[in-house]
């Protein structure tokens, strides 16, 4: 038979002791001080995306070449897109707008799946509290570009693959040895898929 | 005035309460808390559950008054006050020197040898009432159990009743 | 002591040197007498019965606040995180960040309402309270109010919170505010007999209602060691933790906060209000917890009596004031600790368990006074021991008798072991 009040003082024991403990060893607690202390997050963390762009100049370097894959895919449709235009009005391979909404985003990463050109990828920057809820959440091609360099601070492994792709499929280009493996092998020159 | 019936007993809890002030002005300081206990603390409760527990709806509010019955609340409330103006007027002592400030009528403690000595019988007896009246609360509000050929659906509901009884017997006791 | 004294100001125009030690201890009598002293004298009676109560409410006003940052405190620690710790040094001035957010708050007053008795329910509810720290003995000199019937006194402006639930309940028009005002009077009604009874074995052995005479009655020690504090002997201690239980249950603190419920009943009667209306509940809650700890410190724990001769040096108000910490602390840590009972425990637990043995103490004590008499080798003792059994052994045989006829024990899971 158990002795009475066993129950409640080994209840007692134990916070009792979580409190002490915790004063005496800050390894016990279990929430971290946010913005002084931050856990890292994982490689595999995601939040919004963003726009990689190579070389030094945002607006040039872009990856993107206003395709619209991304935006037709997006589900709850939170990119818009407006083709660049060259001065006789023809579509240039640029964007002139590229707006996300992160106030919609939903964070699925769809539109870094069926990117061609591994032009936008995900992002860990996760603190986006802003003063205006509206404005301050659409999130224009200033906002969103980002040098490769931070792709590769972000996910190594992923970056140095795509590096590899790219790269193999500049040489190719610029070898001119491209229209002869198109046209041999139907389906193998197919660039993306980043990992 | 007061249409509704909650109302009207919580008023009742005010004038209890200032029942209580006049006593502890007047020197009865355990008599003024005790009627604080009992008529603020137990009864005024007893009687907003008993409003809330009754089903009627119709008994709920009270009609408006007419205007005869406002001539007669006034006229009574004059003479009440009348009487008591008179009263206070007239009795000596009660403004400061036989009052709050001058010892009081009776000492807690002669009060107490007086119920536990001379009227004890009276005392005693009144507090025997009080208990059956308690177990007989007790008893009222036990499910009783039902004839077998009645329907079993009452019978089968003890366990779900038992807060409400023991507050009951709170009300009453208290 | 008089070697290192200082110049005081004793009274009204009365200089001469004092002790620290008698400084500390009439520091806070003289600064009233030097106070009212520069008031005429048709105002001197009204000081003389402001100035109590202004110190009163601001001392626990600003304890209120230290406290409610101090649990939040303590209940993290419990559950190993920090607690508030932004505002002011190691976060002590949360309290006036979230007096600023309450009194900044709308205050919603839902629209069937009975705007008068919503408006007046907190009033009801913190006055009675506040009242009742005016006859608490804060040290040898100092209570606001010393009626002949002060635990009287206590537990009547006490029993106004019931009317004060009940009319934040009904007047609110919310089904869960009513079920919540229910729950509050309920509770407030069964613990209020077990509480009661706790306190009248004090006053029975005591001999007196006044909680100053009380006080004076425990003072002197046993052997010079051991104080003679009521919680010293068996019936003392008995009724100190059936005390201690009823106060949590009278001043709706956990594992008794069943009015509140949050995770059944919202918030029970306080669930429409808001802003400031909320926070004076909130305050009320956390007075009455004070008054009640103050109370079981007066009737048990010798009131300002320091726990040994030698520590009589220390202002007396400081010892009240450290062992209403500790008290505070004390439920604090109860309420880190246990979970809420259900309604029906709660009921049970009040009436089929600390009501009788409230009554069996007191047979205690009245037997313990009955023995006082023996005078062989020993006999200390045997009476201390005799007693304890007295209250002791029904306390088990009972509380398991009633767990068997419930077929209640340690709970077995299945799975989850």
């Amino acid at each position: 038979m158990s002795v009475e009040g066993a129950g409640l003082i080994r209840g007692f024991i134990e916070t009792g002791r979580n409190l002490v403990g915790s004063y005496v060893d800050p390894r016990r607690w279990v929430t971290v001080q946010y913005p002084e202390e931050r856990r890292a997050t994982p490689e595999n963390s995601r939040v919004y995306p963003f726009l990689v762009y190579d070389g030094a100049d945002p607006e040039e370097g872009l990856r993107c070449v206003s395709c619209k894959i991304c935006e037709k895919e997006c589900p709850p449709q939170c990119i818009y897109i407006v083709p660049a235009q060259d001065e006789r009005g023809r579509p240039r391979k640029h964007p002139a707008i590229f707006d996300i909404d992160i106030s919609v985003c939903m964070s699925c990463q769809i539109c870094v799946e069926v990117c061609p050109f591994d032009s936008i990828k995900m992002d860990q920057a996760y603190a986006w509290d802003r003063e205006d809820r509206f404005g301050g959440l659409l999130l224009h091609k200033a906002d969103l570009a980002r040098p490769n360099r931070y792709y590769r601070e972000l996910h190594p492994a992923e970056a140095r693959v795509v590096d590899e792709h790219l790269a193999r499929e500049r040489e190719l280009r610029e070898s001119g040895v491209r229209a002869a493996v198109r046209a041999s092998l139907p389906g193998s020159g197919e660039p993306g898929g980043g990992t | 005035m007061l249409r509704r019936l909650v109302h009207c007993a919580l008023c009742w809890t005010l004038s209890m309460a200032g029942v209580a002030g006049l006593y502890i002005l007047a020197g009865a300081e355990f008599l003024g808390l005790a009627q604080l206990i009992v008529y603020v603390g137990a009864v005024a409760i007893l009687i907003v559950f008993a409003i809330l527990l009754t089903q009627r709806r119709e008994l709920l509010s009270i009609e408006r008054l007419t205007a005869g019955s406002w001539v007669t609340g006034v006229a009574v409330a004059g003479l009440v006050a009348g009487c008591l103006w008179i009263g206070l007027a007239y009795t000596r002592g009660l403004g400061g020197a036989g009052g709050a400030s001058g010892g009081p009528a009776l000492e807690t403690r002669e009060l107490g040898e007086l119920l536990m000595g001379r009227y004890v019988v009276a005392f005693e007896v009144a507090g025997l009432v009080l208990t059956v009246a308690l177990i007989g609360a007790v008893i009222l509000a036990l499910p009783f159990e039902q004839p077998r050929e009645a329907s079993g659906r009452r019978a089968d509901r003890p366990a779900a009743g038992e807060g409400w009884d023991a507050r009951r017997q709170g009300g009453q006791g208290a | 002591m008089n070697m290192e004294g200082i110049l005081a100001l004793t009274g009204w125009g009365g200089l001469r040197w004092v002790g620290p030690v008698e400084l500390f201890e009439r520091g806070p009598v003289w600064l009233r007498d030097w106070a009212v002293g520069w008031l005429p004298e048709g105002a001197k009676v009204w000081a003389e019965g402001l100035i109590p109560a202004v110190a009163v409410l601001a001392v626990f006003g600003l304890l209120f606040g230290l406290a409610t940052v101090a649990e939040r405190k303590l209940l993290g620690r419990i559950q190993n995180r920090p607690g508030p710790n932004r505002v002011g040094p190691y976060g002590w001035l949360q309290f006036a960040a979230d007096g600023v957010k309450m009194l900044t708050k709308e205050d919603v007053v839902p629209r069937s309402a009975d705007r008068v008795l919503h408006f007046l329910a907190p009033i009801v509810m913190l006055a009675p309270v506040a009242l009742s720290l005016a006859v608490i003995p804060y040290g040898r000199d100092l209570v606001a109010a010393d009626p002949r019937c002060g635990l009287l006194f206590f537990f009547a402006v006490g029993s106004a919170a019931e009317v004060a639930a009940f009319m934040a309940g009904w007047s609110s028009r919310n089904k869960y505010s009513l079920l919540g005002a229910m729950r509050a009077i309920a509770q407030m009604i069964s613990y209020e007999l077990p509480l009661v009874l706790s306190a009248l074995t004090v006053v029975m052995m005591a001999g007196s209602l006044s909680l100053v005479e009380i006080v004076e009655a425990q003072s002197g020690y046993w052997w010079g060691v051991i104080p003679r504090w009521h919680v010293m002997t068996p019936w003392g201690l008995a009724g100190l933790l059936l005390f201690m239980a009823a106060a949590a249950a009278a001043s709706n603190r956990a594992p008794f906060d069943l009015p509140e419920g949050e995770s059944e009943i919202i918030g029970g009667f306080m669930t429409e209000y808001s802003g400031f209306k909320y926070a004076i509940f909130f305050m009320g809650e956390y007075f009455g917890m004070f008054a009640v700890s103050g109370l079981a410190v007066t009737l048990f724990l010798g009131g300002w009596q320091a726990p040994l001769a030698v520590l009589e040096a220390a202002p007396s108000y400081g010892w009240f004031f450290l062992k209403l910490g500790v008290m505070i602390a004390w439920f604090i840590w109860v309420r880190g600790t246990l979970p809420r009972l259900r309604v029906d425990h709660l009921l049970n637990f009040g009436w089929k368990y600390l009501l009788p043995l409230g009554a069996l103490n007191l047979l205690v004590a009245m037997v313990w006074r009955g023995l006082g008499g023996w005078a062989f080798p020993g006999a200390g003792a045997v009476r201390w021991l005799a007693c304890l059994a007295m209250i002791g052994l029904p306390a088990i045989l009972w509380g398991r008798l009633l767990m068997r006829s419930r077929g209640w024990g340690p709970r077995v899971y299945r799975y989850a072991s």
